[in-house]
């Protein structure tokens, strides 16, 4: 009845090309937008702002990341941790060796230190395939974190073999640190989420996009029309390295603020992006986001109701937790393989129909 | 020379324990296709179970109560049962429901087998490191020390022994028994093998109890190693590298994979670590896997693939 495309005509290739054709879609989505910008930031109290729309955000960037390499070109990877890790460790470096730096350009930057070490692991993707690629990976996750850990230089030498990132200002406002505000946090991350979701959509309906999904769906015959899988494997392994890379040093700069090589960027983070991006929906942009909420408010939730509302001892709930989490993901998966995003397209086309299906 | 050969020995003793826990992802791999992340976890709870019907230890209480205890051989064939039950249960309730879906969502599914398992263990027979005393001997072994001057775990000889046998009736019953053939049927083609009348569900049941199996004697050796405890499950880790060196599907490859890894691994410790400043454990077995991986991409004793369009 109201989610209805009767009457609304294209009159322009433009029109028809859009990324929301239908005008419901798009007023969604520009709501959504207003409301994380204008409302969010100051109606939500800081420690929520802090424990679940930050890392929803950074969580959301990464299996964006990862939902490129994994969902569109096919290439499984168990590295995106250490990948984080190499985002993180460049922003450190990079904010400590010139203060007066933007934080918007350490980011990029960091984000392509990231894609240039990411092809560099990518290379072997182009003799080695499936599982046998995803455990090559692993050889960059393991070396990675070894690095951070052996490596004075990356950490300036600091003695605690933590990375704190130092006091920065963005146009004026503090970003770092505990000092700063969780909002004005919040709404740079928002902001840089936003941009590159939106560069990650058009990336992935255009030419590249096309010949990552053509060689996700069979190599060979890509080859034969005319892909080049060098090229489409190693950008796919670049611009994916690119978010994750970018979504590390954010992690780092803006939320953690202190980091420290295996224990924020072990292998455990690498599994916790798969989940989110085969939870979400492989090969969706929207379906990276709806995972990485999932996972990010599913133990807050959990351990709300086990150990807040059911008394239950921390130790036990922890256990539990980990039982349920593992039960939610294998009932998710016999339910919708095909992930949350799926579910959120079916349920679109049944309101397209209600009240009236047939 | 002494030392290079006793690195060497305890290298190749290293393997072995790999080995133990490749050859578990081997079998699942073989008959139905499916990645088992949880293979690392299904040791560590097969160890735990183990310890907890030897002490005696009454479930989700984590209290001993010595009147419960089992001697080992009952402790054994009771975990083997639980294993058994663990692996009919996986089949009834997700494998099932699964049938016919991709590679990843197969193995994402065993990864979260492998939370379920993990907290499972700890909720029923707590967290804290076990020691599980079978009487196995340890301590080094007197007539190689004595005659050689060899330092060799006494341990590490029984599970190379015991890696032996398995092995060893592994391969007798994979390729002696009717259920071996049929399991080396579903392997080698599902459609073909449900359409001569093989029960694809019964076969996987077989395939998980014996990984389950495999697991308790990766659990037995490495907690008498090292007690009982989560690190346990991280040889899973370890186990990787060895499986692409040696193939996914490949029951050879997983023991040459791993005695290779192991002495490879032993060698970058001893020799290359110091220079750059150790504990190139972690990385270097990948590095040596993905370096034969480049030479053959199926690893040394996998099937070659052959693509069609």
């Amino acid at each position: 009845m109201f989610y209805r495309e009767v009457g609304q005509f294209k009159s322009s290739y433009a029109a028809d090309q859009a990324i929301f054709p239908i005008a419901q879609d798009r007023w969604f989505v520009i709501g959504v937008l207003l409301i994380a910008f204008l409302v969010v930031p100051f109606f939500v109290t800081d420690y929520t702002l802090n424990a679940v729309y930050l890392p929803f955000l950074i969580f959301g960037l990464a299996s964006l990341g990862l939902n490129i390499l994994t969902g569109y070109c096919g290439q499984l990877s168990f590295g995106t941790g250490a990948f984080m890790g190499v985002g993180a460790y460049s922003a450190f470096k990079l904010t400590t060796a010139m203060p007066e730096l933007n934080l918007i350009i350490v980011f990029l930057a960091a984000g392509l230190i990231t894609a240039v070490v990411g092809m560099l692991f990518g290379l072997p993707s182009l003799r080695i395939k499936g599982f046998y690629l995803a455990v090559a990976t692993l050889a960059a996750q393991f070396f990675l974190v070894w690095l951070f850990y052996k490596w004075d230089w990356l950490r300036n030498y600091s003695a605690t073999g933590q990375i704190t990132v130092p006091p920065r200002r963005f146009f004026g406002v503090l970003m770092t640190g505990q000092a700063a505000a969780p909002a004005a946090k919040y709404v740079l991350t928002l902001a840089m989420v936003t941009v590159l979701a939106l560069g990650a959509k058009n990336l992935v309906r255009g030419r590249y996009g096309r010949s990552w999904m053509a060689i996700r769906d069979m190599d060979v015959a890509a080859e034969l029309i005319g892909i080049r899988p060098l090229i489409a494997k190693l950008s796919a392994f670049g611009v994916s390295s690119f978010y994750v890379g970018v979504a590390g040093a954010m992690m780092f700069v803006v939320w953690l603020g202190a980091a420290e090589g295996g224990d924020t960027f072990g292998i455990q983070n690498s599994f916790l992006v798969l989940f989110m991006i085969i939870i979400g929906g492989l090969g969706t942009i929207l379906g990276s986001f709806l995972g990485a909420a999932f996972l990010v408010l599913m133990p807050i939730a959990l351990k709300t109701v086990m150990v807040d509302a059911l008394g239950l001892s921390a130790v036990f709930a922890k256990h539990l937790e980990y039982v349920l989490m593992g039960l939610l993901i294998i009932f998710f998966l016999i339910l919708e393989p095909h992930g949350l995003a799926r579910l959120w397209q079916i349920a679109k086309e049944k309101l397209r129909l209600w009240p009236f299906p047939y | 020379m002494l030392f290079f050969v006793e690195t060497v020995t305890s290298g190749l003793l290293a393997g072995v324990m790999y080995s133990l826990v490749a050859l578990g992802f081997v079998l699942i791999f073989k008959a139905s296709g499916v990645f088992n992340f949880a293979q690392g976890v299904m040791a560590l709870f097969a160890g735990l179970t183990l310890a907890g019907f030897l002490s005696g230890t009454v479930p989700f209480t984590h209290q001993i109560n010595s009147a419960l205890a089992m001697p080992p051989w009952l402790a054994i064939a009771a975990t083997v049962l639980v294993m058994i039950a663990l692996a009919i249960l996986i089949e009834r309730a997700v494998l099932r429901y699964l049938v016919n879906q991709e590679p990843i969502i197969l193995f994402m599914m065993t990864l979260g087998l492998a939370y379920v398992l993990e907290g499972a263990g700890d909720l029923l027979w707590g967290s804290d490191v076990k020691v599980l005393d079978l009487g196995l001997p340890s301590g080094a072994n007197d007539w190689l020390l004595d005659n050689f001057g060899l330092y060799v775990d006494q341990l590490e000889i029984v599970a190379a022994v015991v890696a032996a046998a398995l092995v060893t009736a592994l391969a007798i019953f994979f390729q002696k028994t009717r259920i071996g053939r049929a399991l080396r049927a579903v392997a080698d083609d599902h459609q073909a093998a449900l359409s001569v009348g093989i029960s694809l569900n019964t076969i996987w049941a077989i395939v998980w109890s014996a990984a389950g199996i495999v697991a308790l004697v990766a659990g037995i050796m490495w907690g008498a190693k090292s007690g009982i405890q989560f690190s346990l499950s991280l040889i899973a880790l370890k186990a990787l590298p060895v499986l692409i060196l040696g193939g996914f599907d490949s029951v050879p490859g997983a023991i040459v994979g791993g005695l290779i890894i192991g002495v490879g691994e032993k060698l970058a410790e001893v020799y290359f670590g110091p220079l750059v400043g150790g504990a190139v454990e972690n990385w270097f077995a990948y590095m040596l896997a993905l370096v034969f991986l480049l030479v053959r991409p199926e690893g040394l004793f996998g099937e070659k693939i052959i693509r069609r369009v």
